[in-house]
């Protein structure tokens, strides 16, 4: 039997060029089954890298992943796809490096061009409180082995010339955190990708399928409801980022998570004349310049919770002011577009990754604003939970009993802004 | 933008409050284990459609108000000063 999809090759594009035939879709369309080794409840970046992953590493293929809409619709598909690792914790920084490895790796890996594009992160200090926070953040990061650094102002006008860098704004910048690795990525691309990957492996992709249920005997896990009907599995994984409380309720299992929207823009293309990621956390606000030369903006999350991803114009007068007491030269460039996605907040900024009190029945949440980057690493790490049923050292401190032991995560720092 | 009408000051746009999160009641403090303080202190309902949650009139009355709005839609059911609530 032909290998599905056909591999993307220099030759193939030739190839399908010249004869101007279809391209193959690049996942297949199933039946449901009425029962699977493991079901995934959210076609966002985590569930489809966690199938990728059981199938690639592990030959675990009798999987389905269950979307309610489109795979990477979510979330996955409303970020500003920011990847870095440069956190605070030693804990939180190895775990966002091994994603940076990936990542490094995933094109070809996945024979899928995620345009993974390494122009730097920096993160800029305002004040001496923040500089000394950067010069910590930047000593544990080093410890890593994570390339990080303090630099001064005149280093940050070299990198990015067009940052005012004068005593003109009402916040000066005093320094920047640099780390070079870190960057933008092709969100969809990392979708398409994983979900290529995932079902030329094996696994089943259910668009349009919603989780309305879930079977739990005695303390296990035993199957979902769904709109298509009922599924038997021993395994489901919660990768539903804004909607996993809901989820996490329908196995009686309660989660110390709050949905939030955050929301982002984008300015109409222009030249490129901004080469790293640049955030502000004093002027809540970061900005990249894509591929097409649209200028990417975000900020923190919406004040109040919701799930509602409606945009608000108190968002874009704000990040607006913000981003040109940044950038004053931007002044006259105009606004595409704005939107929002829904956010799985909890209370220390870390994700909660792991087994839950009912048996089977596995959670990968707690994405907040950050989740992005992760999603290779944590898709690996799952995997190899899942099918080892130990849980791997990368991911120890991230699980769900830290919230009754008090042995809370301290990301808050290097994760609300700079995602 | 939401506007809250707030009992005291009318109509007003929520970037005058801060928003405290659902509401939930505190355990007595003497009388509770580490296990309901831990569960008061993070877990959330998180509810996606009628919530009852407080705000704080930050740059107007500086009251507090209890406010039941859907997660879903944002339309606000009912804003009440939290006093006035407890009597
Ligand atoms: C504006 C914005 C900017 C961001 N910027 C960054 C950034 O720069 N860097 C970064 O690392 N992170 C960023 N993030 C965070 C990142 O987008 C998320 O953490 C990440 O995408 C979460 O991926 P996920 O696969 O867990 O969830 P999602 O992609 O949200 O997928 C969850 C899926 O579950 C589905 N679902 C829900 N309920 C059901 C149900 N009942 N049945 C079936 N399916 C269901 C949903 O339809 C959805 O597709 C940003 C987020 C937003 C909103
Ligand atoms: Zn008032």
């Amino acid at each position: 039997m032909a290998r599905y999809p056909s591999r993307y090759s220099a030759l193939s594009l030739l190839r399908k060029g010249a004869t101007r035939s279809n391209w193959p879709r690049a996942w297949r369309h199933h039946e449901l089954k009425s029962s699977y080794d493991v079901v995934i409840i959210g076609g966002g970046l985590h569930g489809l890298a966690t199938a990728y992953y059981l199938a690639r590493n592990h030959g675990i293929t009798n999987v389905a992943v269950l979307e309610k809409a489109y795979i990477g619709g979510g979330g996955s598909g409303r970020n500003t796809a920011i990847v870095r690792s440069n956190y605070l914790t030693p804990e939180g920084s190895a775990f966002y490096d091994r994603s940076v490895q990936l990542y490094e790796g995933l094109t070809e890996d996945l024979n899928f061009n995620i345009m993974f594009e390494q122009r730097g992160h920096m993160t800029l200090a305002h004040n001496d409180a923040s500089l000394r926070t950067m010069r910590w953040r930047a000593e544990v990061n080093k410890l890593g082995g994570i390339d990080s650094k303090v630099i001064s102002p005149a280093e940050v006008k070299e990198l990015a010339p067009a940052i005012d860098i004068s005593d003109r704004p009402r916040y000066p910048i005093h320094g920047a955190l640099w780390h070079p690795p870190g960057g933008i990525v092709r969100h969809d691309a990392v979708v398409w990708g994983y979900a290529r990957g995932a079902d030329a492996r094996g696994a089943h992709i259910h668009q349009g399928t919603e989780v309305t249920g879930i079977d739990v005997a005695g303390d296990r896990v035993i199957g979902v409801q769904t709109s298509h009907g009922p599924v038997a599995t021993p395994i489901v994984i919660n990768c539903t980022a804004g909607w996993s409380t809901l989820i996490a309720d329908m196995a009686g299992v309660q989660l110390p998570i709050t949905t939030r929207p955050l929301q982002a823009a984008v300015t109409e293309p222009v030249q490129p004349f901004l080469d790293p990621v640049i955030v502000s956390g004093t002027l809540h606000v970061y900005v990249s310049q894509t591929a097409r030369g649209e200028l990417v903006f975000g900020a923190s999350v919406d004040p109040y919770s919701s799930y509602s991803s409606r945009g608000s114009l108190g968002f874009t007068e704000g990040l607006a002011g913000h981003v040109l007491e940044l950038m004053p030269g931007i002044s006259k460039m105009r606004l595409l577009r704005q939107w929002a996605g829904l956010c799985d907040m909890t209370p220390d900024f870390g994700p909660i990754i792991g087994p839950t009190p009912v048996d089977g029945f596995y959670v990968d949440v707690g994405w907040g604003t950050y989740g992005f980057k992760a999603g290779p690493v944590a898709g690996e790490q799952v995997a190899a939970m899942v099918a080892t049923g130990a849980i791997p050292e990368l991911i120890a401190s991230f699980g769900l009993e830290r919230f009754e032991e008090g042995a809370l995560t301290a990301e808050k720092g290097a994760a609300a802004v700079g995602h | 933008m939401l506007v809250i009408v707030c009992p005291h000051c009318g109509p007003r746009n929520s970037n005058e409050f801060s928003f405290l999160g659902e509401r939930s009641s505190r355990p007595a403090v003497a009388t509770t284990t580490p296990d309901e303080w831990r569960r008061y202190l993070y877990t959330k309902d998180n509810a996606a459609g009628s919530q009852l949650e407080r705000w704080f009139h930050v740059s107007g009355c500086r009251r507090f108000l209890d406010v039941e709005r859907d997660t879903v839609t944002n339309e606000i059911r009912s804003v009440r000063d939290v006093a006035e609530d407890a009597r």
